[in-house]
């Protein structure tokens, strides 16, 4: 059993995501840092679905109350235990009575915390994943709150050693700005060609309004084309006939400030989507903050899908890496 | 001793628990440990700022509905 003593800002239980319920309406929540969520779960030997918690901006309090192998990986937001730094990226063993806490964040946003077992909690939908919009998933369908208690599951295969570490250059680092890569579409057409191409000339910030539903930009006023309202569309310019939205997908509502719609977001609406983050670029998503500025590039799907073919290597190399600091394999 | 408060997280701040209300301390007024000096509005969140110590606020150093970086600056306080 984990005590939960302080819950942080906004930590909540997310596993792989709600994968196949999208055109019911169902978004996928899940780890928005899949890979730092992946590289957590293979340091303490889970199963690559296995349910972690998903810590934004402000660590929490912890309190173990069994012995446990753990993991923390994502962003920078240093890890002590019993008041004494630990390492990030590292298969940590805590024992039974010690305190997990957090220094404040120094770079990217969010931290995964992987327990050995993984997170124990009803799957809803065949997932683990807290989406809180709905009250589904994690604990209770919210995020943790002081005096909550968490269970430790059994999805783990193997026991990693202590002291495991993923490689070095596979560890991402963390700046205030941003380069994040999006294909042009389903509804660019909507835009002018100045502001499609002042879109991904200028740098947007960040707001406050950025959470796992989506993230808002700050920027300039973009501007649609002129043309006649089809039957079916709202009669704002940036109004289409509705469309599914692709999961990290931007509009821009009335031209005035983009959103980028992310794992808790809606699944389908009537505003243009103007380009779509491409899948590995998301993870870097999760990991900006509010106030930091993001340039929007355009590359072609060719370039996507090698970006995820490169990110599917590097889980492999960690796997490779971790399968040779094994200690043994779980039973059944 | 002057110590700075600092916000631990990203967002908006704001001196005041509601926008019809007084603001939690004004300069110069004496907080004991604990005591709420401001809200950090991020993610729909309210995150209390509190003052780490007994003392006095000298000075505010971010204006209502300012934009807070993590780590900054938001008061000095001259403990006591």
């Amino acid at each position: 059993m984990i005590k939960v003593k302080n819950p942080g800002l906004q930590t909540t239980v997310q596993d792989y995501g709600r994968i196949g319920f999208y055109e019911v309406g169902m978004p996928p929540s899940g780890a928005m840092d899949k890979y730092s969520y992946t590289a957590s779960n293979l340091l303490v030997g889970n199963d690559e679905n296995a349910a972690v918690l998903e810590v934004t901006y402000l660590g929490p309090v912890l309190e173990f109350q069994q012995d446990a192998v753990i993991a923390i990986t994502g962003g920078e937001i240093p890890p002590k235990i019993n008041g004494e730094p630990v390492s990030m990226w590292e298969t940590l063993s805590i024992k039974a009575g010690d305190e997990l806490s957090f220094d404040f964040v120094k770079g990217g946003a969010r931290v995964y915390l992987a327990v050995a077992g993984g997170i124990d909690v009803p799957q809803i939908m065949d997932s683990r994943s807290t989406y809180t919009l709905c009250g589904i998933g994690g604990l209770e369908g919210r995020a943790l709150q002081a005096g909550d208690v968490l269970q430790v599951g059994t999805d783990h295969h193997h026991v990693v050693k202590s002291g495991t570490r993923i490689l070095e250059e596979l560890i991402p680092v963390f700046s205030k700005r941003h380069e994040i890569r999006v294909v042009i579409g389903l509804c660019s057409y909507r835009l002018t060609e100045e502001s499609k191409e002042r879109f991904f000339s200028i740098d947007w910030t960040v707001t406050p309004e950025a959470n796992r539903v989506g993230y808002r930009f700050k920027g300039e006023r973009l501007n649609f084309v002129e043309r006649e309202q089809p039957f079916g569309a709202g009669s704002n310019p940036s109004n289409v006939v509705d469309l599914g939205y692709p999961i990290g997908s931007i509009q821009v509502p009335d031209g005035i400030e983009p959103i980028a719609l992310l794992n808790d977001a809606v699944t389908g609406g009537g505003y243009a989507t103007v380009c779509t983050i491409i899948s590995t670029d998301l993870n870097k998503m999760a990991q900006i903050k509010t106030n930091e500025k993001v340039r929007f590039i355009p590359v072609a799907i060719e370039e996507a899908l090698q970006a995820r073919k490169e990110h599917k290597q590097k889980i492999l190399q960690m796997k490779k890496h971790i399968e040779g600091n094994l200690e043994g394999q779980m039973n059944g | 001793m002057a110590k700075s408060i600092v916000s631990p997280i990203p967002g908006v701040f704001y001196r005041r628990p509601a926008p019809d209300k007084d603001v939690f301390v004004k300069e110069g007024d004496q907080v004991k440990a604990d005591d709420v000096i401001g809200l950090v509005e991020v993610m729909k969140n309210f995150y209390e700022i509190k003052a780490e110590a007994d003392g006095v606020i000298e000075r505010f150093l971010v204006e209502e509905e300012g934009l807070l970086d993590s780590g900054q600056e938001i008061a000095i306080l001259i403990e006591k």
